[in-house]
């Protein structure tokens, strides 16, 4: 009995000590990253007091009436690029992989290829982009060449993500689908697409949110660090109302907005910089919080 | 399960059971099939006749390869790589080998109706559900719809339990519930053969009786081939009984002389469940 509840009390101390540690564990993360919004926030924040100009101006030699006009329509026009070619290639490739290939040893190799790009630097993709597009294609550095450069970037993670919704619905499904005498395409795009959306949904959203935070390939493939004027408009008031030219435009985004303010000489510039990484952080974590909210609510209606 | 039920119900089953030596009729006819899982042989030589417009009951202890001859009728086994099936499941009175590969998986699944071993409904509406097969064969008028919706979930015993929630999800369902939805489903498309597995394995004894109910009504239009581990049912229902075992067919025969006088030990000692 003695045994026992020393046993008891030594193993109470083992837990206790955990909780310690893992405590301050946690502490140690959640803190840097409290610090870090504090410390952007009062540097940044008495210029996003006076947003109009902030998000309405393009960056100048005066700090305080330089904005992030430029760098966030660039980011928008790149990630609409992105979004437009990722999108469709990564659950077309995605699709085709789970759905139609045959299992063997050639489409294991593409599996665990595809899951390893996912972690490959993405300054290496900016290298592949930039010898792709730049070299082979002659094209210089744009609003399409970015995007598609972040679109090379994430498409294996849609991929992925697609995958894995596509994998979780049960064969089951599958067959009762095929049993009502259902094509492979019928399946496909009354079943399969419909069930995964809520995965695909929130893959992409985290990818394009890891994507507008890229700097590094987008330098490498020659982004701007300050553009003059903005992308000519996408819609028009004559006919045929589309006008494709922005695609061509010269671009920066708002992280390579933040580098060149950083890299300023004038120390007043970094109340810019970090001004412009509220606004990236909003971004990005508006964005996460989408994903999660579309997560959420599939779960709640498909229960496999 | 009711003692008494079975009896009764089994003797007003038998005065209307077709008698297989006067209906010559076939409707399929599989002849020396065997099948293949990749390496393993879960068919072996099986014959076996199916009279059109009878029910014809699977009976034979798990994994003796029921659900595997049920998914030949339909060539579910196609979906997957590696399986092989040898001999032929002809059809009659066209005389087609359904197992050739001449012939179109499609073709035969969209002749036959399956219901799963288990409950395997989309996550869609009760009425997209059912509407499923209309829809694949491009039926889209409304009323249409409609009516053979209401009409299939009327058979399948399901349509008073449901009739006011036509369009919430079918995933919220009892496990019941969703079993005779399946049901439904496959009545929908009025198939020529319906393939049931164990299709009131999850059914209390009212609902298991109105889908028996269905079974006999429904053979007057189409032939149904059912897996049961309920022996009671077989008797029931069915107008023949075949038994399995190991992958063979061991003993078939009209359901009245297949329980009362077995050929074969091996049907004897299951029937009797001194087995194994
Ligand atoms: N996909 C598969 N691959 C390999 N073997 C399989 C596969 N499916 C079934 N089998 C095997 O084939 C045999 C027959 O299986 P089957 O599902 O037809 O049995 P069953 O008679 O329907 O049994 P139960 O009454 O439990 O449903 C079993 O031994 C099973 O293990
Ligand atoms: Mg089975």
């Amino acid at each position: 009995m003695n045994d026992v509840s020393r046993l008891i009390a030594y193993r109470k101390r083992q837990d206790w000590w955990f909780q310690i540690v893992g405590a301050l564990c946690t502490l140690v993360g959640v803190a840097t990253l409290v610090a870090l919004i504090v410390k952007l926030m009062l540097d940044g924040l008495p210029l996003l007091m006076r947003w109009r100009v902030f998000l309405f101006s393009n960056a100048s030699y005066m700090p305080d009436e330089s904005g992030i006009l430029m760098a966030w329509v660039g980011s928008l026009c790149v990630m609409l690029v992105t979004f437009l070619t990722a999108v469709p290639l990564g659950v077309g490739a995605a699709i085709y992989l789970e759905e139609y290939a045959k299992k063997n040893r050639f489409t294991d190799l593409i599996e665990v290829n595809i899951s390893n790009l996912a972690g490959v630097p993405s300054i290496t993709y900016g290298l592949m982009a930039l010898w792709l597009f730049g070299y082979l294609l002659g094209l210089s550095s744009s609003v399409l060449v970015g995007g598609l450069t972040l679109s090379l970037l994430i498409l294996p993670i849609i991929i992925v993500a697609t995958r894995e919704a596509l994998r979780s619905i049960p064969q089951a499904i599958r067959e009762a689908a095929y049993a009502a005498g259902a094509t492979k395409w019928q399946t496909i795009w009354y079943h399969m697409l419909p069930y995964s959306l809520g995965g695909i949904a929130t893959g992409t959203i985290i990818a394009m949110s890891r994507a507008v935070g890229e700097t590094a390939p987008l330098i490498v493939i020659g982004a701007a660090g300050w553009v003059s004027n903005l992308p000519p408009s996408p819609v028009t008031s004559h006919a045929p109302f589309l006008n494709f030219r922005w695609l061509n435009a010269d671009f920066t985004v708002l992280p390579i907005q933040m580098f060149t303010w950083t890299a300023d000489p004038d120390p007043a510039f970094q109340a810019n910089a970090a001004a412009a990484g509220l606004v990236l952080i909003v971004f990005t974590l508006s964005m996460n919080a989408a994903a999660i909210i579309v997560r959420y609510r599939v779960r709640q209606k498909l229960k496999w | 399960m009711n003692e008494s039920r079975p009896a009764t119900r089994a003797g007003a089953v038998a005065a209307s059971r077709t008698d297989y030596a006067s209906s010559g009729h076939l409707k399929a006819e599989v002849r020396g099939l065997n099948f293949f899982y990749g390496q393993r042989h879960a068919l072996k030589n099986v014959e076996l006749p199916i009279p059109e417009r009878t029910v014809t009951a699977l009976i034979g202890p798990s994994g003796c390869g029921k659900s595997t001859l049920l998914r030949c009728f339909n060539r579910m086994h196609d979906l997957y790589p590696g399986n092989r099936y040898e001999g032929e499941i002809v059809l009659q009175p066209s005389g087609v080998n359904i197992l050739s590969p001449a012939v179109d998986p499609m073709e035969m699944r969209l002749r036959t109706g399956m219901v799963f071993q288990k409950p395997n409904p989309f996550p869609k509406s009760i009425y997209e559900n059912v509407a499923y097969g209309l829809r694949l064969r491009f039926v889209n008028k409304r009323s249409l719809l409609e009516e053979r919706v209401e009409a299939a979930l009327r058979s399948a015993a399901l349509w008073d339990e449901v009739k006011d929630r036509l369009h919430q999800s079918a995933f919220k369902l009892s496990g019941g519930q969703q079993q005779r939805l399946c049901v439904a489903r496959a009545l929908a498309t009025g198939p020529e053969i319906l393939l049931l597995d164990e299709p009131t394995s999850a059914l209390d004894p009212i609902a298991t009786s109105r889908i028996e109910d269905m079974i006999f009504t429904l053979k007057e239009q189409v032939t149904i081939l059912m897996v049961t581990h309920n022996m009671e049912q077989a008797a029931r229902v069915a107008d023949f009984t075949a038994f399995m075992y190991l992958g063979e067919l061991v003993e078939r025969g009209a359901t009245s002389q297949f329980f009362q006088n077995p050929q074969n030990e091996l049907t004897e000692k299951y029937l009797t469940g001194s087995f194994g």
